[in-house]
């Protein structure tokens, strides 16, 4: 079987997996499965700047955030019906990201990194500080009544998974058709040695700034649908500790692989969840978890299956 | 006709290149030579435009590229294998090609044309491009460069630890490409294949041009290389 037909037989299999599980799951692992799905899609988001383009990003707290408030701010001050709260959502997020693309793309390395923290720290910042409008660090409930789209109410359990699936399948999709495309490709040239895709013809800031904007919008589209399926808009998500997260779930799952932001937001999200069920110190089990899976499989869990079996694994 | 009138050029603050001048005629193969940290790969990285003039002109059949960006020279026409490689390790040889091709939108036809020359690449299409020997990793980054229809290629150090049949394999290469009118300037530390394929010869010491002189006169009289050189 060529490489390709075996792609699309995994990430269609797995399509299919979470499709079936939805009515076989118990109520809890039910909601939870939705979350991850929502969250796998801000990780593809963040693997498309990191895994796919090497630009290593401490700030994608913003994206998430901009989607989530350019939704919740549209419903809750505007009374946008879903739809169109979500693609206010969309759009706070590309211009968001286009503009700190343009800002920080002029630094390199660590001091990119930096840039992109600064910047989502003030972010978070101007969350608190425009507390009338956002509710500051409590954040705001949306409604059930503000939560229903095409008559279906997304705060239903079998509508929010089922409308959580179809966000990540579109995140899968949309990264999928980015590796096989060639500006995919250019952007792994990029990664690998960017002076040599300059020195071949490329306008390497232009290609970085398409992933920075391509990156933000896709985070941004999981932070609004994050707020509209489960019904909250808060300050935490626009801080540092989200814009870790990612980072997190995508060095886990295998950064620059398809499969692997979902694999890594999967396994880190039932280590918390389990440990904090056996002891308080459950961040503890965690991180011992974390270096032992650092030490044993550095290309994390995607990237190790395409180092010892599937070396065509996108 | 690739020029360089006169340039001045370094790292940062500190110059390597001084008042240096040297012409590539179309189908002409000029080989730099000079001892190591005479400016040699600096010289290729400046025409890259990868390192800013302090002064001088650098011109592309007599238009001056000196203020482009990196990426619009090489758009220009100038293919450069810079040392050491530089593949993207993580694609394919097929992937590599592609990318090069995608610069000026070259189609199946240069692709072809530039496997019938490296034909041991066809072999290897799939495979990372990582996991090459080093002769075939050469024979990947000069396929790439040639993938961009280069008018002007710029080879540095291009044998540098290859076995005799891989430097004999890039050797026609270049002997191809002078053929279709491709300048070649190349910096290589072999005497044996510099006295082979050039057809004039410029030493560099310092950052600046001691002698240009035909490949011809190099052949007949060794002890111009070894007042060079020291070799």
């Amino acid at each position: 079987m060529s490489d390709l037909r075996r792609s699309l037989a995994l990430h269609l299999g797995l399509l299919a997996l979470l499709f079936a599980l939805q009515f076989v799951l118990p109520a809890y692992h039910h909601g939870n499965l939705a979350r991850i799905m929502v969250l796998a899609g801000f990780a593809m988001g963040y693997n498309i700047m990191f895994g796919y383009t090497g630009l290593l990003s401490l700030g994608h707290a913003l994206f998430f955030a901009a989607g989530m408030y350019g939704m919740g701010l549209s419903v809750q001050h505007l009374d946008a019906a879903p739809l169109p709260a979500l693609i206010a959502g969309l759009l706070a997020g590309a211009l968001v990201s286009a503009a700190l693309g343009l800002l920080a793309l002029r630094t390199a390395g660590v001091a990119f990194m930096i840039v992109k923290l600064m910047f989502a720290q003030a972010g978070y910042l101007t969350v608190l500080y425009f507390g009338d409008w956002t509710r500051g660090d409590e954040g705001f409930v949306i409604q059930q009544a503000q939560r229903v789209m095409a008559g279906i109410g997304l705060s239903a359990p079998t509508a929010r998974y089922f409308a959580a699936l179809a966000l990540f399948a579109l995140c899968l999709a949309v990264t999928l058709w980015l590796v096989h495309t060639p500006f995919g490709r250019v952007l792994i040239a990029i990664r690998e040695n960017e002076e040599r895709a300059r020195m071949l013809g490329y306008d390497v800031f232009a290609h970085k700034l398409a992933a920075v904007v391509l990156s933000g919008t896709m985070s941004a589209a999981a932070g609004a649908a994050y707020g509209l399926l489960f019904g909250y808009v808060g300050a935490t998500f626009a801080s540092v500790q989200y814009s870790i997260f990612p980072l997190l779930w995508v060095l886990l799952g295998g950064a620059g692989t398809v499969i692997g932001p979902f694999i890594g937001t999967l396994f880190m999200f039932y280590l918390i969840d389990l440990s904090s069920g056996l002891t308080t110190a459950y961040m503890l089990i965690a991180g011992v978890a974390l270096v032992l899976l650092t030490l044993f499989a550095p290309q994390g869990l995607a990237g190790e299956l395409r180092n010892r079996l599937w070396r065509g694994l996108p | 006709m690739l020029e360089l009138d006169r340039i001045d050029a370094g790292y940062g603050r500190a110059q390597i290149l001084r008042q240096l001048s040297l012409t590539v005629a179309p189908g002409e193969v000029v080989c730099l030579l000079g001892r190591n940290g005479a400016g040699k790969t600096t010289t290729m990285k400046t025409i890259m435009g990868l390192l800013p003039l302090m002064s001088g002109a650098v011109r592309l059949g007599g238009r001056e590229i000196s203020a482009l960006p990196a990426h619009k020279v090489a758009g220009c026409g100038i293919g450069y294998v810079p040392q050491g490689r530089r593949l993207f390790a993580e694609l394919t040889v097929a992937q590599n090609l592609e990318i090069g091709l995608r610069v000026r939108g070259s189609g199946a036809a240069v692709r072809e044309a530039v496997l019938e020359l490296l034909p041991r690449l066809r072999e290897r299409l799939g495979q990372r491009a990582q996991t090459l020997s080093g002769g075939e990793q050469q024979m990947l980054a000069t396929a790439r460069a040639l993938c961009v229809e280069p008018d002007y290629l710029l080879l540095d150090e291009p044998t540098e630890g290859l076995q005799p049949s891989m430097i004999a394999a890039i050797r026609d290469v270049v002997g191809v490409m002078r053929g279709r009118g491709v300048g070649v300037l190349l910096v290589e530390q072999r005497v044996d294949a510099v006295l082979a394929i050039a057809d004039r010869v410029a030493f560099i010491e310092n950052g600046h041009n001691l002698e240009t002189l035909p490949a011809e006169a190099l052949r007949a009289d060794h002890g111009i290389i070894e007042r060079h050189l020291g070799v």
